[in-house]
């Protein structure tokens, strides 16, 4: 699950991480009040105002801008509140559509006033899947995109590993702190910073920290002017108060949908649909629809029950898309009877009536396939049924054609 | 022989007496699985199946002589079974379920570095020597005895390929479920050197998915290692977006290495036979097998 800028701002705060402070503002009618209640927090001049949705680049998109007067602040506010903000990361990227901003984030001027005592680190937090234990990115280049600087400028980017019993030592934060290239106040102030960084990482369960720029302001302390923050889903049942926090309105309202019905959905582009149980064989299935000629148009994993509801439910979810021009069942039976399955397929079906108009293709494999297959043909439906992986890529192929 | 589990394992079942636990359990005694036991805190001291409840896995250690567990307690608690299960001294650790958190699984992972055992999964159907023992969660009729062996991240694409194996006219020595989450007890790589040292396994199917290095690490291994055995391979997720996860928590395209195309590339490279669609996992084993793939 990702948060917004201002959400994991919140957090970081509460874990004592020094942050650039901000209001959010989601109606321009409120704007007066907001900025009057920022300026009275922090004294700031200059305001700074950020789109708030899921994707990073907002800058270059003219997602974030700096107003130097009330009436300038108020005008950028105005502005970016509402439109379709295109940056390299949202759908489509800069040629896409965009995405809607519903919110902004008014923040203070971090860099005032003394713009060139100013310095900008990177610094993210992840778990490293090879090594199996948490890592410490981070680089005198900050500001930057990363994986750039890393390309062209390796040695500049540190990691720090660490130990997963043990957590994040001193040593490790004073070592980062020396790297970053500190002294005097600024370097008691990156270790103070990197410790509750790491804390507040372990103790939200994040699996993503990153925070870009980290600014040594004028006056030497260490504050995170931006922060991408990314929750593992598993840990959330630990954090209500996190949880909470996901805004479903910067998801596809599809998927929102297929959440609630238990099923795992991403849609995609493509002009075939597609309903599988398990994971793995979801994704072998969209691998063999587009050997077949097609283009997977989502992946949809039923799981273990594949009865009548579930596949009505992912039906209806399937055919929202315009775009589907036949759809392909691929269920493996195991502990599920295949003719459990096709009984389901059968009877949503017919519950839906003339809402199919497009071909459907059933390969069932396993637990009573036989039966399945033969209450599939007997069914009068307009319901192609397969056995083998291979009849069912053939099957495909003829449809899309 | 086959590896990890067979018919001399003595098993012990760690949430025994809940509702997958128990259901599972009746299948794979159903099977003829050898399961000596099981574990609920709480209710030691009851039998469930015909067989006896213990509170802790020390004592089914000591009373049964468990030397195998499998896991199926619900993902709060999961990490904590993994390390009950191996401070006791079960060599086989096979944990079912899906959904533990990450940070759990990086302190259980390092725990488990002091303990002679093997942890498979989690988040996988388990693993199986078809004949001898059972001990997952997959449909037991589809793995007929013989001599190939199946690693795999996912539950349905394994017995996907079991029954293309099995329609091919051959079996399975072992099949091994390695899990579909960010961390595993036992990677790609591991489960493949087993297989490759077992004199009962002539050829091996590996099937991996979008995300991590896993299967290029085995690759390189089968290399290197200068083993004959055939090795059949297939990644899923050529078609998977990029950042977005695919229902198993581990399946996501991060960087360049960790898409299929990468991951069937160096696998050809390092001379596995890779099959670019899952139909013909059966039919190239076939020709590996007679040297023309």
């Amino acid at each position: 699950m990702n948060l917004h800028e201002y959400q994991g701002k919140e957090l970081l705060a509460s874990y004592g991480v020094a942050i650039q402070r901000g209001v959010v503002l989601e109606d321009i009618s409120n704007f007066d009040t907001a900025l009057g209640q920022l300026k009275e927090e922090t004294g700031t001049d200059f305001v700074v105002v950020k789109a708030q949705i899921h994707a990073g680049g907002r800058g270059k998109g003219g997602g974030v801008k700096l107003g130097k007067n009330d009436a300038e602040v108020k005008e950028h506010a105005n502005n970016i509140l509402g439109m379709m903000l295109k940056t390299p990361q949202t759908p489509g990227g800069l040629e896409g559509p965009g995405k809607l901003v519903r919110k902004v984030l008014l923040t203070e001027d971090s860099y005032a006033p003394d713009f060139d005592a100013c310095k900008e680190f990177y610094i993210s937090i992840l778990m490293d899947r090879g090594r199996k234990q948490n890592v410490i990115i981070y680089s005198t280049e900050g500001g930057m995109d990363i994986e750039k600087v890393a390309e062209e400028t390796p040695h500049l980017v540190h990691k720090e590993y660490i130990d997963p019993h043990l957590g994040l030592q001193g040593f490790q934060m004073r070592k980062i702190a020396f790297n970053l290239g500190l002294s005097g106040k600024s370097f008691k102030e990156m270790c103070k910073f990197i410790s509750k960084l790491y804390a507040a990482f372990v103790g939200a369960d994040a699996s993503l920290f990153e925070i870009n720029p980290c600014l040594k302001a004028g006056d030497d302390s260490i504050i995170a002017v931006d922060c991408k923050v990314s929750l593992d889903d598993n840990a959330l049942f630990r954090h209500p108060d996190l949880a909470a926090k996901r805004d479903k309105t910067e998801e596809d309202p599809a998927e929102v949908e297929a959440g609630e019905f238990g099923l795992n959905y991403v849609k995609l582009d493509g002009n075939v649909g597609c309903m599988v149980n398990g994971a793995g064989l979801a994704m072998a299935t969209m691998d063999i629809i587009k050997l077949s000629g097609g283009d997977p148009a989502n992946f949809l994993d039923v799981g273990g029950t594949a009865d009548a509801e579930r596949v009505e439910n992912a039906f209806r979810i399937i055919l929202r898309d315009p775009a589907v021009k036949c759809i392909l069942i691929n269920i493996f039976g195991g502990i599920v009877r295949c003719d459990r399955v096709a009984q389901g397929v059968v009877d949503a079906y017919k519950n839906m009536g003339d809402q199919i108009q497009v071909p459907i293709i059933v390969r069932l494999q396993g637990t009573n396939a036989d039966i399945a297959k033969k209450l599939i043909d007997e069914s009068g439906l307009e319901v192609q049924s397969a056995i083998t992986l291979q009849e069912a890529a053939d099957a495909v192929a003829k449809v899309i054609g | 022989m086959s590896v990890l589990v067979n018919k001399d394992s003595k098993i012990i079942v760690q949430g025994f007496t809940g509702k997958e636990g128990t259901f599972h359990s009746g299948q794979m005694i159903e099977y003829g699985t050898p399961v000596v036991g099981g574990v609920t805190p709480g209710k030691g001291g009851q039998e469930h199946l015909g067989k006896p409840v213990f509170n802790t896995v020390a004592e089914a250690v000591d009373k049964v002589a468990a030397d195998t567990s499998i896991i199926f307690v619900p993902p709060k608690f999961a990490g904590d079974a993994i390390m009950e299960a191996a401070e006791a001294g079960i060599k086989v650790i096979i944990c079912i379920t899906e959904g533990i958190p990450v940070q759990d699984m990086v302190k259980v992972k390092a725990y488990l570095n002091k303990y002679d055992c093997i942890l498979i999964g989690p988040n996988c159907p388990g693993v199986i020597t078809p004949g001898e023992a059972k001990v997952g969660i997959m449909p037991g009729f589809v793995f007929k005895p013989g001599r190939i062996g199946v690693i795999s991240k996912s539950g349905t694409l394994t017995y996907e390929a079991a029954d293309q194996i099995v329609k091919a006219g051959l079996g399975i020595s072992t099949a091994i479920g390695i899990g579909g989450d960010p961390i595993i007890g036992t990677p790609t790589k591991e489960a493949v050197e087993l297989l490759m040292n077992d004199p009962e396994t002539d050829a091996i199917v590996m099937i991996g998915e979008i995300g991590g290095n896993y299967e290029a690490l085995a690759a390189k291994y089968i290399s290197e290692s200068g083993n004959k055995k055939p090795v059949v391979g297939f990644i899923a997720g050529k078609t998977a977006p990029k950042g977005r996860t695919m229902g198993h928590a581990g399946a996501i395209v991060g960087g360049e290495d960790d898409t299929a195309e990468a991951k069937m590339r160096i696998m050809a490279a390092n001379g596995i036979h890779v099959v670019q669609s899952p139909a013909d996992i059966g039919s190239t084993m076939l020709k590996a097998l007679k040297g023309d793939a």
